[in-house]
């Protein structure tokens, strides 16, 4: 496959050499031809690269191999129909002048670059509206810069006013001032958040109103941004994981395998048997208790507090199981690089099967009040249609993605750990709107259950962890008794896993779509980079194309409808 | 805080009595303003839900609207840019108002001592009760919540709580 694709590229672009990292297919462009480069990637038919999955800078200040330009700009796009990866890589020899914009091609690209730009302070030229995203607009400098002091914070006083913005967006859709008054009609500006019950966390939802039909909508995040990135760079990758529970906290242990999974990714380990199975148990485990969750909270947002009883005692109950296994509720930081933290414990089977068989009956019960519920119809059919084309110029992955139609997943387009050998199907909608949304995450229980059924009759016996000492910590008799064994101890606690030097993207479909994680490393045992590439992030980058025109109540039973989880979207 | 009373009054006998009453009437009917931001907000929830049941101890009223409640949770990590509207949020509260830190971040920036978190909400708003645990479980929460009620019994009407309190937003 990935072939096939260089092919095309050396016929297209003869200048350009591509190489393969992993699964992904890199090349290097010069800043001049960024703006044909990419639109020909993405509009050519022979390449048909509808997806830009991230954009995100590498500051090689202090890398030991440094090259000539200080920045580069890293483009990671996706053809989901072939199963292609490719990276565009630019140098930046001047950031203020920086790069052209590409957000006219994707409109990922929109919010992928304010985000560059906020962190790393590379202009792109010609960007619609480009300005912070995640630090405050009274932050100075670019936090993500290597010279940028980790712990140099600064207080912000007062909230951004966003009506300079508000008014751009409605001139953009050819609403000011004059056809206001020819209607006869006073916008009325309506701002939801950052704390408000509707927005499940700290989002801003800034609206326009004709009545109570939104005509223009920009949102703010960046209240929960907690530098992930920046204090990534300054751990060891074991450590990491726990800051890797706190991005989607909903379904934390999905986290840690999608991180650990990269990191295994680049150094060629090989996992043993049990610790994928227990991955995959795991993993489709936690997908459900992630959709029970944004299920259990979008049906209160439509009034229907009896399924949160429903679905949310069984995310309780199943809290239980959890606890005993990983001895946390919610932040379990459940696996390490090279295997898991400890194998299950005794009799966790029937304490699954029954968990499975009270979460099914829960979701029933839930079933029983919406699949028939003239209201639920009324108010959810029809209603922030999400078109594919707009879904994957967006960027949108998982279930939001698949409500759409467009039915990909990892899990069956690019599988890993033996996910080819399940049997279930991937549940897609036909008109992505708010119930086609609901209902794939309903139908994705189902499906998660029965993988989790099926892995629990596979998995073998044996260890749960590799026996490689450049990541397995020797056993405590040899650290006690040998010097070697002590050594090697000491090293990989205070120095960390080391990891050869180099540039990767290694990605894995979390609950929400798409997770991953860009690398790049300088061949010590702590990150040179870490950079997340987060479903929620781009998720609610297309919001506005899903409200506007809609009423504003719609507005709140569609952000519940996505699962904005803050810790993911601003990291 | 005061009810205009101890004008007239003074520390009479009758505003002891008075502080019994009204103390006993706190007590029991706190309404939580649940200032959630991240992972500590999920176990809120798990402590509002059926199997920890928060209304056991008449805190169950989860006002969204500050103006109506008179115990803030602070459940998760406060950035700067988070700040402002916490202490706005905060001003917004009427008199008597008590203030829980819930977990790590909140108490102290928890595992996130960089360039965008607050070290600690104390910086910015008073705090009465502090929750360890990252995130706590719901029953810390409980436990947070009978240590109000606690301290509500020793306060007085005629006492203004806070009053000189400025933080780095002042
Ligand atoms: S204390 Fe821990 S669980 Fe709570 S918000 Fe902070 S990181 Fe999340």
């Amino acid at each position: 496959m990935t072939d096939s694709l260089t092919d095309k590229l050396k016929v297209l672009f003869p200048d350009i050499e591509p190489r393969t990292v992993l699964d992904c297919t890199v090349i290097d462009v010069d800043p001049g031809s960024v703006p044909q480069v990419m639109e020909q990637l993405k509009t050519y038919p022979d390449l048909g690269f509808s997806m830009l999955l991230d954009i995100t800078a590498v500051d090689y200040l202090t890398y030991p191999q440094r090259p000539a330009a200080r920045f580069c700009v890293v483009y990671t796009l996706r053809n989901w129909e072939r199963n292609w990866l490719l990276q565009v890589r630019t140098p930046i020899p001047d950031p203020e002048w920086g790069v052209e914009s590409v957000a006219h091609l994707w409109g990922a690209a929109d919010w992928a670059e304010r985000e560059v730009y906020d962190q790393y302070g590379i202009n792109f030229r010609n960007h619609p509206d480009l300005r912070r995203i995640l630090n405050h607009w009274q932050f100075e400098g670019h936090p993500l810069r290597k010279d940028y002091d980790i712990f140099k914070g600064q207080i912000c006083y007062e909230a951004d006013r966003l009506e300079d913005e508000i008014r751009a967006r409605l001139a953009s859709k050819g609403i000011d001032e004059s056809t206001m008054q020819d209607i006869n009609t006073e916008m009325m500006f309506l701002n939801l958040g950052p704390s408000h019950p509707a927005t499940h966390g700290a989002i801003r939802i800034f609206t326009a109103l004709d009545g109570e039909t939104i005509m223009a909508n920009v949102n703010e995040i960046g209240y929960l941004h907690r530098g992930f990135e920046k204090t990534a760079e300054n751990r060891t990758y074991n450590q990491i994981i726990p800051l890797t529970d706190r991005l989607n906290y909903c379904s934390a242990l999905m986290n840690n395998i999608g991180y650990v999974k990269a990191v295994e990714s680049w150094l060629g380990l090989e996992i043993t048997e049990r610790a994928m199975f227990m991955r995959v148990i795991l993993s489709e485990f936690f997908r459900v208790q992630d959709h029970l969750v944004c299920l259990a909270a979008n049906l209160v947002d439509m009034g229907g507090l009896t399924n949160y009883w429903y679905l949310y005692n069984e995310k309780e109950a199943s809290y239980d199981l959890i606890a005993r296994l990983t001895g946390a509720r919610l932040t379990s930081s459940f696996t390490r690089i090279g295997g898991m933290y400890r194998d299950f414990y005794e009799g966790w089977q029937e304490d699954m099967e029954q968990q499975l068989k009270a979460i099914e009956k829960g979701v029933n019960d839930s079933l029983k009040l919406v699949l028939q519920n003239r209201i639920v119809h009324d108010r959810t059919q029809g209603t922030c249609v999400l078109t594919p084309e707009t879904a994957l110029s967006y960027g949108y992955t998982g279930p939001n993605l698949r409500s759409t139609g467009v039915s990909f997943d990892l899990r069956k387009d690019s599988p890993y750990y033996n996910y080819e050998a399940f049997d279930f199907y991937v549940p897609v909608g036909s008109q992505g709107d708010i119930y086609d949304r609901m209902m794939v995450r309903f139908e994705e229980i189902f499906e998660s259950i029965k993988i989790v059924r099926q892995a629990m009759k596979m998995i073998p016996e044996g260890p749960v962890f590799v026996d490689d000492h450049r990541v397995a910590l020797p056993p405590k008799d040899q650290v006690y008794n040998k010097i070697e064994g002590l050594a090697n101890h000491f090293k990989l606690i205070f120095e960390g896993v080391k990891t050869p030097a180099g540039e990767w993207y290694n990605s894995y479909e979390a609950a929400n779509g798409e997770l991953g994680f860009h690398f790049v490393s300088d061949g010590s045992g702590t990150p040179y980079k870490l950079k997340v590439r987060p479903p929620c992030f781009y998720a609610m980058g297309g919001f506005h194309e899903m409200i506007e025109g809609e009423m504003i109540a719609d507005a709140v039973i569609n952000l519940g409808s996505i699962n904005i989880i803050g810790g993911e979207l601003d990291r | 805080m005061a009810l205009g009373l101890e004008a007239g009054l003074g520390e009479s006998v009758l505003t002891t009595r008075l502080d019994e009453i009204i103390n006993w009437g706190r007590q029991y009917s706190l309404w939580p303003m649940v200032f959630g931001t991240a992972c500590c907000a999920i176990e809120f929830m798990s402590a509002a839900a059926s199997q920890h049941d928060i209304s056991r101890f008449g805190a169950e009223v989860v006002r969204f609207s500050p103006r109506q409640a008179d115990l803030m949770l602070v459940c998760g990590t406060i950035s700067y840019k988070q700040a402002p509207i916490l202490k706005r949020i905060y001003d917004q509260m009427p008199d008597p108002r008590w203030v829980v830190s819930m977990g790590a971040c909140a108490s102290s920036g928890g595992i996130y001592d960089n360039y965008c978190t607050v070290q600690g909400i104390h910086t910015v708003i008073p705090v009465d009760v502090y929750i360890s645990g990252c995130p706590p479980r719901p029953e810390a929460v409980l436990d947070a919540l009978m240590k109000i009620q606690e301290k509500i019994q020793t306060e007085s009407v005629l006492v203004d709580r806070h009053k000189d309190f400025k933080g780095i937003l002042d």
